[in-house]
Protein backbone atom coordinates (compact mmCIF):
# COMPACT_ATOMS: atom_id res chain seq x y z
CA UNK A 1 0.00 0.00 0.00
CA UNK A 2 2.31 2.44 0.63
CA UNK A 3 4.64 1.88 -2.30
CA UNK A 4 2.01 2.42 -4.44
CA UNK A 5 1.21 5.69 -3.17
CA UNK A 6 4.81 6.45 -3.22
CA UNK A 7 4.38 5.78 -6.78
CA UNK A 8 1.21 7.60 -7.22
CA UNK A 9 3.48 10.51 -5.62
CA UNK A 10 6.74 9.66 -7.96
CA UNK A 11 4.47 10.33 -10.93
CA UNK A 12 1.69 12.74 -10.19
CA UNK A 13 2.58 14.96 -13.15
CA UNK A 14 1.78 11.82 -15.50
CA UNK A 15 -1.59 10.68 -13.32
CA UNK A 16 -2.99 14.19 -13.39
CA UNK A 17 -2.24 14.50 -16.95
CA UNK A 18 -3.77 11.15 -17.42
CA UNK A 19 -6.93 12.12 -15.53
CA UNK A 20 -7.47 15.64 -17.07
CA UNK A 21 -6.70 14.23 -20.69
CA UNK A 22 -9.45 11.21 -19.66
CA UNK A 23 -12.09 13.52 -18.74
CA UNK A 24 -11.83 16.11 -21.86
CA UNK A 25 -12.27 13.32 -23.56
CA UNK A 26 -15.46 12.09 -22.25
CA UNK A 27 -16.86 15.35 -23.13
CA UNK A 28 -16.13 15.33 -26.34
CA UNK A 29 -17.60 12.28 -26.76
CA UNK A 30 -20.34 12.94 -24.37
CA UNK A 31 -21.11 15.81 -27.12
CA UNK A 32 -20.96 14.05 -29.66
CA UNK A 33 -23.83 11.14 -28.27
CA UNK A 34 -26.02 13.55 -26.61
CA UNK A 35 -25.04 17.23 -27.08
CA UNK A 36 -26.38 18.41 -24.30
CA UNK A 37 -23.39 19.37 -21.85
CA UNK A 38 -25.61 22.60 -21.49
CA UNK A 39 -23.79 24.58 -19.30
CA UNK A 40 -20.43 23.95 -21.47
CA UNK A 41 -21.60 25.69 -24.77
CA UNK A 42 -21.36 29.26 -25.78
CA UNK A 43 -25.45 29.81 -24.97
CA UNK A 44 -24.45 29.90 -21.29
CA UNK A 45 -24.61 33.09 -20.02
CA UNK A 46 -21.42 34.56 -19.34
CA UNK A 47 -19.96 33.73 -22.24
CA UNK A 48 -23.31 34.48 -24.23
CA UNK A 49 -23.22 38.28 -22.82
CA UNK A 50 -19.89 38.78 -23.83
CA UNK A 51 -20.45 37.59 -27.46
CA UNK A 52 -23.30 39.65 -27.47
CA UNK A 53 -21.78 43.06 -26.14
CA UNK A 54 -18.96 42.48 -28.89
CA UNK A 55 -21.31 41.59 -31.42
CA UNK A 56 -22.77 45.52 -30.90
CA UNK A 57 -19.65 46.54 -31.60
CA UNK A 58 -19.08 44.93 -34.67
CA UNK A 59 -22.54 45.37 -35.76
CA UNK A 60 -21.84 49.36 -36.49
CA UNK A 61 -19.96 48.64 -39.32
CA UNK A 62 -21.77 46.05 -40.61
CA UNK A 63 -24.60 48.11 -40.68
CA UNK A 64 -25.09 48.81 -44.61
CA UNK A 65 -24.72 45.17 -45.55
CA UNK A 66 -27.42 44.49 -43.11
CA UNK A 67 -29.87 47.46 -44.83
CA UNK A 68 -28.71 46.08 -47.90
CA UNK A 69 -30.24 42.25 -47.24
CA UNK A 70 -33.13 43.47 -45.17
CA UNK A 71 -34.15 45.76 -48.01
CA UNK A 72 -33.46 43.25 -50.48
CA UNK A 73 -35.50 40.76 -48.56
CA UNK A 74 -38.34 42.86 -48.18
CA UNK A 75 -38.62 43.63 -52.02
CA UNK A 76 -38.88 39.97 -52.36
CA UNK A 77 -40.86 39.27 -49.92
CA UNK A 78 -43.28 42.39 -51.56
CA UNK A 79 -43.55 40.86 -54.99
CA UNK A 80 -44.28 37.07 -53.25
CA UNK A 81 -47.41 38.76 -51.23
CA UNK A 82 -48.55 40.41 -54.35
CA UNK A 83 -48.14 36.67 -56.44
CA UNK A 84 -50.26 35.57 -52.84
CA UNK A 85 -53.05 37.99 -53.22
CA UNK A 86 -53.39 37.22 -56.75
CA UNK A 87 -53.63 33.62 -56.38
CA UNK A 88 -56.27 33.63 -53.65
CA UNK A 89 -58.68 35.62 -55.19
CA UNK A 90 -59.72 32.76 -56.89
CA UNK A 91 -59.72 30.58 -53.76
CA UNK A 92 -62.81 30.08 -51.33
CA UNK A 93 -61.77 27.75 -48.92
CA UNK A 94 -58.07 27.42 -47.65
CA UNK A 95 -56.29 24.13 -47.93
CA UNK A 96 -56.90 22.26 -44.80
CA UNK A 97 -53.61 20.65 -44.68
CA UNK A 98 -51.20 23.48 -44.62
CA UNK A 99 -48.79 23.65 -42.15
CA UNK A 100 -48.66 26.70 -39.69
CA UNK A 101 -45.35 28.14 -38.66
CA UNK A 102 -44.27 30.27 -35.79
CA UNK A 103 -41.46 32.41 -36.83
CA UNK A 104 -38.75 34.53 -34.11
CA UNK A 105 -36.69 36.59 -35.26
CA UNK A 106 -32.90 36.43 -33.49
CA UNK A 107 -29.76 38.21 -34.30
CA UNK A 108 -26.52 36.11 -34.68
CA UNK A 109 -23.86 36.95 -32.15
CA UNK A 110 -21.47 34.57 -32.61
CA UNK A 111 -20.80 32.25 -35.55
CA UNK A 112 -17.86 29.79 -37.17
CA UNK A 113 -17.13 28.33 -40.69
CA UNK A 114 -13.28 27.14 -39.69
CA UNK A 115 -14.05 24.25 -37.44
CA UNK A 116 -14.99 20.96 -38.45
CA UNK A 117 -17.97 21.40 -36.57
CA UNK A 118 -19.61 25.10 -36.29
CA UNK A 119 -22.28 26.22 -34.01
CA UNK A 120 -23.97 29.39 -33.92
CA UNK A 121 -25.06 31.48 -30.94
CA UNK A 122 -28.62 33.62 -31.12
CA UNK A 123 -29.33 36.57 -28.96
CA UNK A 124 -32.80 34.74 -28.17
CA UNK A 125 -33.71 31.97 -25.84
CA UNK A 126 -36.23 30.38 -23.67
CA UNK A 127 -37.98 33.72 -22.98
CA UNK A 128 -38.61 34.32 -26.32
CA UNK A 129 -40.11 30.87 -26.81
CA UNK A 130 -37.45 28.69 -28.50
CA UNK A 131 -36.84 25.75 -27.55
CA UNK A 132 -34.66 22.77 -28.90
CA UNK A 133 -35.02 21.42 -32.02
CA UNK A 134 -36.33 24.46 -33.90
CA UNK A 135 -35.05 25.22 -37.21
CA UNK A 136 -33.15 28.48 -38.11
CA UNK A 137 -33.51 30.05 -41.65
CA UNK A 138 -32.07 33.67 -43.34
CA UNK A 139 -33.51 34.95 -45.99
CA UNK A 140 -31.19 32.87 -48.47
CA UNK A 141 -31.95 29.22 -47.08
CA UNK A 142 -31.66 27.23 -44.16
CA UNK A 143 -28.78 27.80 -41.59
CA UNK A 144 -28.97 24.99 -38.78
CA UNK A 145 -30.81 23.59 -36.05
CA UNK A 146 -31.63 25.10 -32.58
CA UNK A 147 -29.46 22.57 -30.30
CA UNK A 148 -29.09 24.55 -26.90
CA UNK A 149 -31.89 27.15 -25.00
CA UNK A 150 -30.80 29.29 -22.05
CA UNK A 151 -33.09 31.88 -20.82
CA UNK A 152 -32.01 34.72 -23.37
CA UNK A 153 -29.34 32.43 -25.70
CA UNK A 154 -29.53 29.66 -28.19
CA UNK A 155 -26.85 27.29 -29.47
CA UNK A 156 -27.26 26.11 -33.07
CA UNK A 157 -26.23 23.22 -34.84
CA UNK A 158 -25.16 24.59 -37.91
CA UNK A 159 -25.42 23.14 -41.76
CA UNK A 160 -21.29 23.50 -41.62
CA UNK A 161 -21.62 20.33 -39.49
CA UNK A 162 -20.28 17.35 -39.73
CA UNK A 163 -22.67 15.75 -36.74
CA UNK A 164 -25.90 16.23 -39.08
CA UNK A 165 -27.77 15.55 -42.29
CA UNK A 166 -30.57 17.75 -43.56
CA UNK A 167 -33.25 15.94 -45.32
CA UNK A 168 -33.50 17.77 -48.94
CA UNK A 169 -34.46 16.84 -52.41
CA UNK A 170 -33.77 17.69 -55.89
CA UNK A 171 -36.67 20.49 -56.58
CA UNK A 172 -37.11 19.13 -60.46
CA UNK A 173 -37.00 15.35 -59.56
CA UNK A 174 -38.45 14.81 -55.75
CA UNK A 175 -35.83 12.58 -55.51
CA UNK A 176 -35.00 13.08 -51.36
CA UNK A 177 -31.30 12.18 -49.69
CA UNK A 178 -29.30 13.24 -46.87
CA UNK A 179 -27.07 17.10 -47.10
CA UNK A 180 -23.96 16.68 -45.55
CA UNK A 181 -21.09 18.77 -45.30
CA UNK A 182 -18.03 17.38 -45.47
CA UNK A 183 -16.16 19.94 -43.36
CA UNK A 184 -13.87 21.42 -45.97
CA UNK A 185 -15.17 24.54 -47.80
CA UNK A 186 -18.06 26.58 -45.99
CA UNK A 187 -18.97 27.36 -49.88
CA UNK A 188 -20.43 24.15 -50.85
CA UNK A 189 -22.10 20.54 -49.20
CA UNK A 190 -22.61 17.16 -50.70
CA UNK A 191 -26.20 15.12 -51.69
CA UNK A 192 -25.56 11.98 -51.09
CA UNK A 193 -28.08 8.53 -52.11
CA UNK A 194 -29.64 10.03 -55.19
CA UNK A 195 -29.52 7.06 -57.24
CA UNK A 196 -28.03 7.09 -60.94
CA UNK A 197 -30.73 7.04 -62.87
CA UNK A 198 -32.25 10.37 -61.82
CA UNK A 199 -31.14 13.05 -64.38
CA UNK A 200 -29.50 15.56 -63.03
CA UNK A 201 -28.22 18.81 -64.61
CA UNK A 202 -26.12 21.39 -62.84
CA UNK A 203 -27.96 24.56 -61.58
CA UNK A 204 -30.56 22.57 -60.41
CA UNK A 205 -32.43 23.78 -57.44
CA UNK A 206 -31.99 21.81 -54.21
CA UNK A 207 -34.39 22.03 -51.36
CA UNK A 208 -35.41 20.95 -47.77
CA UNK A 209 -37.76 17.49 -47.92
CA UNK A 210 -40.51 18.48 -45.62
CA UNK A 211 -40.22 14.97 -44.19
CA UNK A 212 -38.66 16.08 -40.72
CA UNK A 213 -40.92 17.76 -38.54
CA UNK A 214 -38.09 20.88 -38.02
CA UNK A 215 -38.12 22.62 -41.44
CA UNK A 216 -41.19 23.21 -44.09
CA UNK A 217 -41.06 21.90 -47.50
CA UNK A 218 -39.08 23.89 -50.19
CA UNK A 219 -36.92 25.90 -48.35
CA UNK A 220 -34.11 26.84 -50.94
CA UNK A 221 -30.77 25.02 -50.09
CA UNK A 222 -28.40 25.77 -52.73
CA UNK A 223 -27.95 24.45 -56.75
CA UNK A 224 -26.37 21.61 -57.75
CA UNK A 225 -22.52 22.61 -58.74
CA UNK A 226 -20.89 19.56 -60.14
CA UNK A 227 -21.13 15.55 -60.15
CA UNK A 228 -18.73 13.03 -58.48
CA UNK A 229 -19.25 9.59 -60.01
CA UNK A 230 -17.26 7.45 -57.83
CA UNK A 231 -17.13 3.89 -59.88
CA UNK A 232 -18.31 1.75 -57.58
CA UNK A 233 -20.45 3.37 -55.98
CA UNK A 234 -24.80 2.48 -56.54
CA UNK A 235 -25.14 6.24 -55.80
CA UNK A 236 -23.90 9.32 -56.78
CA UNK A 237 -22.49 12.09 -55.11
CA UNK A 238 -23.68 15.58 -56.23
CA UNK A 239 -21.89 18.84 -54.59
CA UNK A 240 -24.14 21.58 -53.81
CA UNK A 241 -23.32 25.47 -53.72
CA UNK A 242 -24.96 26.58 -50.47
CA UNK A 243 -27.12 29.30 -51.38
CA UNK A 244 -26.09 31.04 -47.74
CA UNK A 245 -23.19 32.75 -46.84
CA UNK A 246 -22.10 31.47 -43.51
CA UNK A 247 -19.17 33.80 -43.45
CA UNK A 248 -22.01 36.89 -43.29
CA UNK A 249 -25.11 35.75 -41.36
CA UNK A 250 -26.55 38.38 -39.31
CA UNK A 251 -29.91 38.16 -39.08
CA UNK A 252 -31.87 34.74 -38.56
CA UNK A 253 -35.65 33.40 -38.23
CA UNK A 254 -35.89 30.69 -35.92
CA UNK A 255 -39.07 28.85 -37.13
CA UNK A 256 -41.26 25.79 -35.44
CA UNK A 257 -44.20 23.84 -36.89
CA UNK A 258 -47.53 24.89 -34.51
CA UNK A 259 -48.21 21.04 -34.25
CA UNK A 260 -44.60 19.74 -34.28
CA UNK A 261 -44.64 17.97 -31.03
CA UNK A 262 -47.94 15.41 -31.99
CA UNK A 263 -46.21 14.47 -35.34
CA UNK A 264 -43.23 13.57 -33.41
CA UNK A 265 -44.98 11.70 -30.75
CA UNK A 266 -46.70 9.53 -33.94
CA UNK A 267 -43.50 9.08 -35.53
CA UNK A 268 -42.52 7.48 -31.85
CA UNK A 269 -45.32 5.50 -32.17
CA UNK A 270 -44.57 4.04 -35.91
CA UNK A 271 -40.79 3.91 -34.71
CA UNK A 272 -39.91 6.10 -37.70
CA UNK A 273 -36.71 8.88 -36.91
CA UNK B 1 12.11 38.65 -12.97
CA UNK B 2 8.05 36.87 -12.12
CA UNK B 3 5.15 38.88 -12.98
CA UNK B 4 2.96 38.92 -10.71
CA UNK B 5 -0.08 36.54 -10.45
CA UNK B 6 -2.42 39.60 -11.99
CA UNK B 7 -0.60 39.97 -14.65
CA UNK B 8 -0.99 36.22 -15.33
CA UNK B 9 -5.09 36.81 -14.99
CA UNK B 10 -4.62 39.70 -17.31
CA UNK B 11 -3.13 37.94 -19.70
CA UNK B 12 -5.22 34.56 -19.67
CA UNK B 13 -8.60 37.09 -20.11
CA UNK B 14 -6.37 38.91 -23.07
CA UNK B 15 -5.85 35.31 -24.57
CA UNK B 16 -9.47 34.07 -24.44
CA UNK B 17 -11.09 37.36 -25.56
CA UNK B 18 -8.27 37.60 -28.34
CA UNK B 19 -9.16 34.17 -29.44
CA UNK B 20 -12.80 34.26 -29.38
CA UNK B 21 -13.66 37.57 -30.63
CA UNK B 22 -10.73 37.94 -33.07
CA UNK B 23 -9.26 35.03 -33.94
CA UNK B 24 -11.92 32.81 -34.55
CA UNK B 25 -13.37 35.09 -37.72
CA UNK B 26 -9.86 34.34 -39.60
CA UNK B 27 -10.00 31.63 -42.05
CA UNK B 28 -7.95 31.81 -45.14
CA UNK B 29 -8.97 28.54 -48.09
CA UNK B 30 -10.75 26.84 -44.86
CA UNK B 31 -7.03 25.67 -44.07
CA UNK B 32 -5.39 28.71 -41.59
CA UNK B 33 -7.31 28.95 -38.11
CA UNK B 34 -4.91 29.92 -35.46
CA UNK B 35 -5.12 29.46 -31.67
CA UNK B 36 -3.49 32.15 -30.08
CA UNK B 37 -4.86 31.43 -26.64
CA UNK B 38 -1.62 28.95 -26.58
CA UNK B 39 0.76 31.95 -25.70
CA UNK B 40 -0.62 32.07 -21.87
CA UNK B 41 0.01 28.52 -22.04
CA UNK B 42 3.85 29.27 -23.35
CA UNK B 43 4.41 32.36 -21.46
CA UNK B 44 3.56 30.80 -18.07
CA UNK B 45 6.81 31.13 -15.09
CA UNK B 46 10.00 28.51 -15.88
CA UNK B 47 9.66 27.28 -12.62
CA UNK B 48 5.68 26.90 -12.56
CA UNK B 49 5.11 23.45 -10.33
CA UNK B 50 3.93 20.95 -13.41
CA UNK B 51 1.06 20.30 -11.51
CA UNK B 52 -0.23 23.28 -11.68
CA UNK B 53 0.98 24.20 -15.22
CA UNK B 54 -1.38 20.94 -16.73
CA UNK B 55 -4.27 22.46 -14.51
CA UNK B 56 -3.80 26.40 -15.88
CA UNK B 57 -3.62 24.43 -19.27
CA UNK B 58 -6.98 22.31 -18.83
CA UNK B 59 -8.42 25.62 -17.28
CA UNK B 60 -7.68 27.61 -20.75
CA UNK B 61 -8.58 24.95 -23.13
CA UNK B 62 -11.61 24.92 -21.14
CA UNK B 63 -12.93 28.30 -21.28
CA UNK B 64 -11.85 28.37 -25.06
CA UNK B 65 -14.28 25.39 -25.61
CA UNK B 66 -17.36 27.11 -23.59
CA UNK B 67 -17.40 29.81 -25.95
CA UNK B 68 -17.17 27.84 -29.60
CA UNK B 69 -19.10 24.88 -28.13
CA UNK B 70 -16.77 22.35 -28.53
CA UNK B 71 -16.12 21.24 -24.59
CA UNK B 72 -13.49 18.86 -24.48
CA UNK B 73 -11.64 19.27 -27.67
CA UNK B 74 -9.04 22.57 -26.89
CA UNK B 75 -8.77 21.33 -23.19
CA UNK B 76 -7.46 17.97 -24.20
CA UNK B 77 -4.68 19.87 -26.33
CA UNK B 78 -4.19 22.41 -24.03
CA UNK B 79 -3.33 19.78 -21.26
CA UNK B 80 -1.18 18.12 -24.00
CA UNK B 81 0.72 20.90 -24.36
CA UNK B 82 0.88 21.49 -20.89
CA UNK B 83 2.58 18.28 -20.19
CA UNK B 84 4.97 19.18 -22.71
CA UNK B 85 6.11 22.06 -22.14
CA UNK B 86 8.76 20.89 -19.18
CA UNK B 87 10.27 18.39 -21.60
CA UNK B 88 11.30 20.67 -24.03
CA UNK B 89 12.29 23.72 -21.91
CA UNK B 90 14.73 20.90 -19.87
CA UNK B 91 16.03 19.85 -22.97
CA UNK B 92 18.09 22.94 -23.68
CA UNK B 93 20.05 23.82 -21.13
CA UNK B 94 19.41 26.50 -18.73
CA UNK B 95 21.05 27.64 -15.70
CA UNK B 96 19.63 28.18 -12.23
CA UNK B 97 18.74 32.00 -12.85
CA UNK B 98 16.76 31.68 -15.49
CA UNK B 99 14.78 29.39 -13.87
CA UNK B 100 13.16 31.97 -12.50
CA UNK B 101 12.20 34.22 -15.52
CA UNK B 102 9.56 34.61 -17.66
CA UNK B 103 10.14 32.30 -21.13
CA UNK B 104 9.94 35.16 -23.60
CA UNK B 105 11.75 35.98 -26.65
CA UNK B 106 13.48 39.01 -24.85
CA UNK B 107 14.51 37.10 -22.18
CA UNK B 108 15.47 33.64 -23.49
CA UNK B 109 16.62 34.81 -26.93
CA UNK B 110 15.33 34.30 -30.32
CA UNK B 111 16.78 31.08 -30.86
CA UNK B 112 15.59 29.29 -27.76
CA UNK B 113 12.27 30.77 -28.02
CA UNK B 114 11.68 29.88 -32.31
CA UNK B 115 12.53 26.23 -31.16
CA UNK B 116 10.61 25.96 -28.12
CA UNK B 117 7.16 27.95 -29.47
CA UNK B 118 7.49 27.00 -33.03
CA UNK B 119 7.92 22.81 -30.92
CA UNK B 120 4.63 22.83 -28.77
CA UNK B 121 2.69 25.15 -31.02
CA UNK B 122 2.75 22.65 -33.83
CA UNK B 123 2.54 18.90 -31.21
CA UNK B 124 -0.61 21.57 -29.52
CA UNK B 125 -2.46 21.92 -33.24
CA UNK B 126 -1.54 18.38 -34.49
CA UNK B 127 -3.52 17.10 -31.68
CA UNK B 128 -6.43 19.73 -31.35
CA UNK B 129 -7.42 19.13 -35.52
CA UNK B 130 -6.87 15.39 -34.95
CA UNK B 131 -9.11 15.12 -31.85
CA UNK B 132 -11.27 17.43 -33.49
CA UNK B 133 -11.80 14.96 -36.66
CA UNK B 134 -11.51 11.62 -34.17
CA UNK B 135 -10.39 9.70 -37.28
CA UNK B 136 -7.06 9.27 -39.03
CA UNK B 137 -8.94 9.56 -42.77
CA UNK B 138 -7.66 12.61 -44.82
CA UNK B 139 -4.32 11.88 -42.45
CA UNK B 140 -2.33 14.53 -45.16
CA UNK B 141 -5.35 17.09 -45.06
CA UNK B 142 -5.35 17.34 -41.17
CA UNK B 143 -1.31 17.69 -41.24
CA UNK B 144 -1.63 20.32 -43.72
CA UNK B 145 -3.95 22.47 -41.74
CA UNK B 146 -2.36 22.00 -38.44
CA UNK B 147 1.24 22.67 -39.71
CA UNK B 148 0.27 25.96 -41.64
CA UNK B 149 -1.88 26.91 -38.57
CA UNK B 150 0.59 26.38 -36.52
CA UNK B 151 2.56 28.51 -38.30
CA UNK B 152 0.43 31.34 -38.30
CA UNK B 153 -0.40 31.33 -34.46
CA UNK B 154 3.68 30.94 -34.23
CA UNK B 155 4.07 34.59 -35.86
CA UNK B 156 1.30 35.80 -34.03
CA UNK B 157 2.56 34.55 -30.60
CA UNK B 158 6.06 35.87 -31.93
CA UNK B 159 4.95 39.29 -32.66
CA UNK B 160 2.47 39.92 -29.58
CA UNK B 161 5.73 39.50 -27.66
CA UNK B 162 7.05 42.74 -28.80
CA UNK B 163 3.30 44.56 -28.09
CA UNK B 164 3.43 42.97 -24.62
CA UNK B 165 6.95 44.33 -23.73
CA UNK B 166 6.68 47.45 -25.58
CA UNK B 167 9.38 49.21 -23.17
Amino acid sequence: MKSLLNFLIKYHVFFLFLVLEMFSITLIVKYNNYHRVSFLNSSNVISATILDKFQSVVDYFQLKRINESISEENARLRAGLQAMLLDRMGETIQEENEDTYMVVSAKVIHNSVNKQYNYLTLNKGLAHGIEPDMGVICADGIVGVVLDVSENYSTVLSVLNGRWAINTKLKETNHFGPLKWDGNDPGYAYLEEIPYHVRIHVKDKVVTSGYSSIFPEGINIGEVEELVHNSGDTFQTIKIRLSVDFRALFYVQVIAKTDKDERIELEKLSGNE
Amino acid sequence: MNKSIFWYIGLFVTSVLVQVLFMDQIQFCGLVNPFFYVLFILLLPINIPRYLLLILGFLIGITIDIFASTPGIHASASVFMAFLRPFLINAGNIDDQERMVTPTVMNMGIGWFVRYALILIFFHHLFLFFIEMFTFSGFINTLLRSTLSGLFTFVLVFLSQFIIYRK
